[in-house]
């Protein structure tokens, strides 16, 4: 069965779930301050929406219209549990460092988004795609944020010091804001004006 | 014309380096009369354009710069504990102040100029009045690697993210302070940035600011700025550390004098600044637990200390980032005063609240303008009605 390609392509770019949709902004602000739980967080959130939306897609027969957002929300904070879980078991200190973040993966706009919007209403296989590009795009732009405000607001990457000690001795210093939430705020308009630049899309 | 004549078809429309046109048009308008006339019939009309708004606002700061310019140097002598002439404060003032012009209006200008070409449109003079305030409103030990990163920082995210001149939501300038404020807080906060020092500074000098003192205040809090030498006459004529701009209160006013007189500034937005910082003062006053408390300082203190008058004549006043209605203006510029002596006195983690007033308000300035117009179209709806 051939899948449409742009099924798994345009939500990593132009129809990106962060910087076009403009949604799931509460954890890319949250947990992007380093880049390491930036990456778990969205490791995560990709999980959470491959299944989920394989999960509703095969069940979507049998799910009556009125109680659906019951099922889907029973779906979904089963699958964040289990991440949760996870989590705790093999990499307790992130988990201490995510908080309340991987649990609050329930209340994410995209998951719910692209199961009412997607896989509701298509066979399971273009819904494992449709939410592994999803959750791609916004991991994506989870590392990015990540990454700029791990080297400008700590000088590390991962951890590591990346930026010399001969520059901080030449006077310069760590960026605060950027460890700051408005940071991120900066951080994501500005991937949000050069994705649009380039694609010259227009909010109407 | 001459001197580029022949070449100056290659940059034109169709020509091969089209793009480039806005550099040529803008060395044109510069140095070169416009090749560009009236066609029609006559229009006797004044050239009143934003050229000149602008340029009348650079001239209003003039006493501000020339002011704060000798400051520095007055500062940095005092602080070592040399007696020094005008001439010399002046000197060393100028070899701190020439620096932060130089970088101000390298890094933005280039910025404008990127942008102008990017975006096929003239370069515009909107830069003029930013770059002439930015380093004013600057402590004078600022690095020059963080202003030009805070210069960068409010030109393209505080004006050309929002489409260039006259469309932004913020003042520019304080964009780049505000940025300063949260990405670097050790070099443009606390009591020892505000003195460009030799190194040493002598026992019978104060760093901090009066606003800084007013924190912790020891006792009364007008004998203890007294104590520190921050008489109000003194605090008036501005030879006391702070922003290089922003500390002499007679300075500001003439600038505000030529602003008013030529109607380039709003004189309600500066009134009413000034008017709400005495409400929400006197309002303080009433309550100040002691006169040991920041919550006792005088509104003609207030008035005087920090970047109060500095802020209410060249920053409120912006045109494009102010409201634009009458009676907006009055609210505006009144919120302005309220909220400034508010973060004053009731958070001591600010020991100044002008720029985040400002900017407050410069976020609300289009919702008063919105309520007054609807305002005013209820009001004649019922008129015509009844």
């Amino acid at each position: 069965m051939a899948v449409d390609k742009k099924i798994f392509l345009s939500p990593i770019n132009e129809n990106n779930p962060i910087t076009t949709q403009v949604l799931g902004i509460c954890s890319a602000l949250a947990v992007t301050s380093q880049l390491k739980p930036s990456i778990v967080m969205g490791l995560a959130v990709i999980a959470v929406m491959v299944f989920s939306n394989l999960i509703t897609s095969l069940m979507r027969e049998y799910i009556p219209q009125k109680v659906r957002i019951i099922v889907e929300m029973t779906v979904v904070a089963s699958l964040v549990i289990l991440v949760d879980q996870i989590l705790k078991a093999y990499a307790y200190q992130m988990s201490k460092q995510l908080s309340v973040f991987v649990g609050l993966i329930i209340t994410n706009c995209i998951v719910l988004g692209r199961i009412e919007a997607f896989s509701m209403g298509n066979r399971p296989v273009p819904s494992l795609v449709d939410g592994l590009g999803n959750g791609l795009g916004y991991a994506l732009i989870l590392f990015i944020v990540g990454f700029f405000r791990e080297l400008l607001g700590f000088g590390k990457i991962l951890g590591y010091q990346v930026l010399p000690e001969s520059l901080y001795a030449a006077g310069y210093e760590n960026n605060g804001l950027m460890v700051l939430a408005p940071g991120a705020f900066i951080i994501l308009s500005l991937i949000i004006w050069l994705q649009r630049t380039i694609s010259g899309y227009r909010e109407d | 014309m001459k001197p580029h004549g022949k070449m100056r078809s290659a940059f034109e429309k169709g020509g091969r380096f089209e793009r480039l046109w806005p550099l040529v048009d803008a060395a044109e308008t510069f140095f070169f009369r416009l090749p560009v006339r009236t066609a029609g019939g006559t229009h006797i009309r004044d050239a009143y354009d934003l050229k000149r708004m602008m340029m009348i606002v650079v001239v209003a700061l003039f006493p501000s710069m020339i002011f704060g310019t000798y400051n520095v140097g007055y500062q940095f002598y005092a602080s070592a504990g040399i007696p020094a002439d005008h001439l010399a404060c002046v000197l060393k003032g100028l070899t701190v102040v020439i620096p932060l012009y130089v970088v101000t209006f390298a890094v933005g200008g280039a910025w404008e100029v990127l942008f102008a070409l990017i975006r096929g449109e003239e370069i515009n003079e909107g830069f003029f009045v930013t770059g002439a305030l930015i380093p004013l409103i600057m402590p004078p030990t600022i690095p020059l690697w963080q202003l030009a990163l805070a210069v960068s920082f409010g030109v393209v995210l505080g004006k050309e993210l929002f489409g260039g001149t006259g469309m932004n939501i913020f003042n520019p300038a304080l964009v780049s302070r505000a940025f300063l404020f949260f990405a670097y807080p050790k070099s443009i906060s606390g009591a020892d940035v505000w003195t460009l020092t030799g190194g040493t500074v002598v026992d019978a000098y104060t760093m901090a600011t009066p606003l800084h003192l007013g924190i912790e205040p020891k006792g009364d809090i007008i004998a203890h700025l007294a104590g520190n030498g921050f008489d109000f006459w003194r605090m008036l004529w501005g030879l006391e550390p702070g922003s290089i701009g922003e500390t002499s209160a007679i300075a500001v006013l003439a600038g505000a004098f030529i602003l008013v007189v030529t109607g380039v500034g709003s004189w309600r937005i500066i009134v009413s600044v000034f008017a709400g910082g005495a409400a929400m003062a006197l309002l303080c006053n009433a309550f100040a637990p002691s006169p040991a408390s920041m919550l006792a300082l005088p509104a003609h203190y207030h008035f005087v200390a920090g970047g109060f008058a500095f802020g209410a004549v060249f920053m409120a006043t912006d045109p494009v980032s102010a409201a634009g209605t009458n009676a907006g203006k009055y609210v505006y510029g009144f919120l302005i005063g309220l909220l400034t002596v508010m973060v004053r006195t009731l958070n001591p983690a600010y020991p100044e609240g002008m720029m985040l007033a400002i900017l407050f308000m410069n976020l609300f300035a289009p919702l008063i303008d919105y309520t007054v117009v609807r305002l005013n179209m209820r009001r004649r709806g019922r008129r015509a009605a009844g």
